[in-house]
């Protein structure tokens, strides 16, 4: 049934949002992906150190509390130094405070090395989707 | 007085063969006591059943008994079980590598992370490891690092053995590599078979296994292995059997509870502990990999003789002259008569204390590392906790082993630097535990006893330990 994708997951900085979380994790196992979850109050380093002893495909960030955008800042510069500077990143969650149009958030992100950048309430299918199309899965 | 030999009463004799000395303990399997203990000096350079049979001899002039129908060993002489390992991710792999050695008994020279290079190769090769251990990448995770890895340690000109721990989908082919290269090679299950996951029993077995086919030979232990039942086993190793048991007791008897263990040596300092799991503190999310349940760690810089100053330095000397009461004077003399000669024993006053403090921070320090820690992190929902390693917090008892502790007058004192102080906040040390004393040096004993019936080892474990 699994796709044969793996992805490592978990919510970033000091935010203990895990709902989101666990609804991702199901959701991502349903489509058929092998799921490592790293929980709550993860570290880049976590991300990064799990993506490569597990050679995953892609790092799905979320963040809930508004730190967002410091919490993720250097993950990719990171990558790059780990040796998986390829590896596609995604965010998503409340990944900035107060009411910012998401039009101003995704760029900031994007300019992160961030490949894809979610507004708050996205269903899981259209992550889903994106992976499919971003790591070749076919249907 | 001596008597015949009584064929209804079953006797055990168990030789522990240290680098200094070669110890038996005689246990009268009906009564289930210690009935002789005895020692004589190691004999491993020249054949090691010389100081064997002197030990055996010793414990025949105390007890009459000429034949025992138990007869078992272990031994960490001619430099214990010298292990080197490799993995990944360094806090991943590479520290699963680690402990899993550990665990097994084997003193680590060096854990290498990633892939291996030239000058790494070459201190292996300085390092003439009894065992390698090559672990890297989850199930179907990284291969590219073990493979590599397995190339260069392939090359290295010297044959040792190699235990292949790592990513599974790639174990034949790391394997054929290395027999290509001379290397004798057994695969295992992986260390870290899923991400965070630890499975370190079946790399524990695999070098308890290659232990006794490949190392017992070239330490010139075959001649024992000849003379005993059961197979030789590291020392550590049985200490860990005996520590576990005594901690948890078996299916059918309860142990103490959570335990921790101290042995302080001359050179280096093992600390042990028994819990359920890996205990986290209430409300904290436990971050890194999860520590072995039973956990052993080995501190080289720290140890009465050949690391006394180290030991001094870590504490700060003038630190340590408050505690010990003695002049920097003192201490320098005493230190440096100790570096002339390790095998001096304290002989006066002061000396007695200098002593005690040695030992009392070296428990301290080697505890400090061997706890977990933890963290207290702010977040917009208020107050929590990161954890690394294991909390020790709520650990019952500590038990005192080795001679440092048995012979020292006060035990306790130097139990008591392992608990918990406001010095080291974030170290999750034992708060408020009870100490009991490996009085007649039997701990090592008791892990071959269990071999044998670990409800008797149990048993006579909690008879013969001494509660401080």
């Amino acid at each position: 049934m699994g796709n044969g994708k793996r992805l490592v997951i978990g919510v970033i900085g000091a935010d203990i949002h895990t709902v989101g979380n666990k609804i991702l994790d199901y959701a991502f196992r349903e489509a058929g992906f092998d799921v490592v979850n790293l929980g709550v109050l993860v570290s880049q380093e976590e991300y990064i150190n799990a993506a490569i002893e597990t050679k995953a495909d892609a790092i799905i960030v979320s963040s809930l509390y508004g730190q967002g955008e410091l919490d993720c800042r250097g993950m990719r510069d990171k990558c790059i130094e780990a040796g998986i500077p390829d590896i596609p990143l995604y965010v998503g969650g409340n990944i900035v405070i107060g009411k910012v149009p998401f039009e101003e958030v995704e760029p900031k992100f994007k300019a992160m090395g961030f490949n894809r950048v979610y507004p708050p309430a996205t269903p899981p299918e259209t992550t889903i989707a994106d992976l499919k199309k971003d790591l070749g899965i076919e249907d | 007085m001596h008597h015949g030999v009584d064929f209804k009463v079953k006797t055990a004799l168990f030789i522990d063969i240290g680098s200094t000395y070669t110890k038996a303990v005689a246990v009268d399997m009906e009564n289930e006591e210690v009935i002789a203990c005895a020692k004589s000096p190691t004999t491993v350079m020249t054949d090691v059943t010389i100081g064997v049979n002197n030990a055996i001899a010793k414990i025949k002039e105390q007890t009459g008994i000429e034949n025992f129908e138990v007869f078992r060993a272990c031994s960490s002489a001619a430099g214990g079980l010298r292990m080197v390992s490799s993995g990944l991710v360094r806090d991943l792999t590479a520290e699963a590598a680690r402990q899993a050695a550990l665990s097994a008994g084997a003193k680590v020279i060096n854990v290498y992370a990633n892939k291996l290079n030239a000058h790494e190769a070459a201190e292996i090769l300085d390092i003439k490891p009894d065992i390698f251990m090559l672990a890297g990448g989850t199930d179907g995770g990284n291969s590219e690092v073990i493979l590599h890895n397995a190339k260069i340690i392939a090359d290295i000109p010297l044959v040792f053995p190699v235990i292949i721990s790592g990513n599974k989908a790639v174990a034949d082919e790391v394997q054929r590599i290395l027999e290509a290269g001379g290397k004798p090679a057994v695969q295992c299950e992986n260390v870290m078979p899923e991400f965070g996951k630890l499975n370190i029993n079946p790399s524990r077995e695999a070098i308890r296994q290659v232990f006794l086919d490949r190392i017992i030979n070239a330490k010139g232990l075959k001649a024992v292995q000849d003379m005993v039942q059961g197979d030789i086993i590291p020392t550590p190793a049985s200490v860990i059997e005996s520590i576990q048991l005594f901690a948890r007791g078996t299916k059918r008897s309860l142990g103490m509870g959570e335990m921790v263990a101290v042995d302080i040596g001359g050179a280096t300092t093992d600390i042990y502990s028994a819990t359920n799991g890996c205990p986290v503190l209430s409300g904290a999310v436990l971050k890194g990999i999860p520590h072995p349940a039973t956990k052993r760690s080995v501190e080289g810089d720290l140890g009465m003789r050949w690391n006394a100053q180290s030991i001094v330095s870590l504490v700060e000397e003038d630190f340590f002259c408050e505690y010990a009461d003695v002049s920097p004077e003192k201490l320098r003399a005493t230190l440096a008569k100790y570096k002339e000669n390790p095998e001096l024993l304290p002989e006066d006053e002061e000396e007695r204390r200098i002593d005690l403090q040695l030992a009392r921070q070296a428990a301290f320090i080697a505890m400090t590392r061997h706890a977990g820690s933890v963290e207290k992190i702010f977040t917009p929902l208020g107050e929590s906790y990161l954890q690394t390693g294991k909390n020790l917090y709520d650990i019952q008892f500590v038990l005192g082993t080795g001679g440092s502790i048995i012979n020292n007058p006060n035990p306790k004192e130097i139990l008591s630097g392992v608990e918990a102080t406001p010095k080291e906040p974030f170290a999750l040390m034992p708060k408020k535990p009870k100490y009991i004393l490996d009085k007649k040096y039997i701990l090592s004993a008791m892990g071959l006893l269990s071999q044998v019936d670990p409800e008797m080892a149990l048993r006579i474990m909690k008879k013969e330990m001494v509660i401080l």
